[in-house]
């Protein structure tokens, strides 16, 4: 079972994510509401897979996926935001991202990208 | 600006094709003489900054927000929820278009507002478009007040 992650400042987006995310395939050991909030969670509990929102206070996703790839370049990081044009996929993928999804996403989006996830960490 | 909004439209249909009831009807959009315009009990207001400067609003009803929470499969309608949810819809139809407007239109984090917001909570003095929204029979809005820099 890989170690999740949830970072949005959206309590209903958090809270989705949970709900949806493949049960028998993720265990959620932390969740954050900031970037900064994130990293501390990060160092704690060390999961292996992290969502991330990107627009957020204290510490924006951009700049948390950053300090997070310093950290452990092994993470798999999925970035889930509103944010839709080319350019900030690239920027995010460019600091490590593996995925993207855009917001508003189905069940079925959110577990196709967790699951290709998890294909590449190779459980 | 009849291309922004129908971004701005588009956004809107997709997002609530996201929701257990699909179906939503937009309005002719019209011009808001002073802002901000009809205001429900709920209004999130998102600036934007780089290549438009302005803000986008969503408002809503309680009690439209309260049924589009349970929509989303999520049982917990408290205030704070709600307060998240108008937030979050703002954030989701400002944040996707972006995908016709570009990454150089700039948006901030969702100031959600309850009741009447003040004047100062709305970061550009224009005129803006309004949107209007039916779902569920509820009435909500999207405001759009965008000027090129």
């Amino acid at each position: 079972m890989m170690t999740l992650m949830i970072v949005d400042d959206s309590t209903l987006i958090r809270r989705k994510i949970i709900r949806e995310s493949d049960k028998q395939k993720f265990a959620i050991v932390a969740d954050a509401s900031n970037g900064v909030e994130a990293l501390e969670k990060f160092i704690e509990h060390k999961p292996q897979v992290v969502t991330m929102d990107l627009t957020m206070p204290e510490l924006d996703g951009i700049g948390c996926i950053e300090k997070i790839m310093e950290i452990d370049p092994d993470v798999q990081i999925l970035v889930i935001s509103a944010l839709s044009d080319q350019g900030i996929g690239i920027e995010a993928i460019e600091k490590g991202a593996t995925g993207f999804l855009i917001k508003p996403f189905s069940q079925e989006q959110l577990v196709d990208a967790l699951m290709i996830i998890s294909e590449d960490i190779g459980q | 600006m009849e291309q922004t909004l129908n971004v701005f439209i588009d956004g809107i249909v997709r997002y609530f094709q996201h929701t257990s009831h699909k179906e939503v009807d937009i309005g002719s959009p019209y011009l808001i003489d002073s802002q901000p315009g009809v205001i429900n009990d709920y209004t999130a207001v998102i600036t934007i900054s780089g290549a438009y400067q302005g803000c986008c609003y969503f408002t809503a009803p309680s009690i439209l927000l309260k049924h589009l929470i349970l929509s989303t499969g999520e049982s917990d309608t408290s205030e704070e929820m709600v307060i998240d949810a108008t937030g979050e819809v703002a954030n989701t139809l400002t944040g996707n278009a972006r995908e016709s407007l570009g990454s150089d239109f700039i948006i901030s984090v969702p100031k959600v507002i309850k009741g009447a917001p003040s004047e100062h909570a709305f970061p550009y003095q224009q005129r803006a478009y309004a949107i209007p929204i039916s779902w569920k029979s509820y009435k909500a809005l999207l405001g759009i007040c965008l000027a090129s820099s």
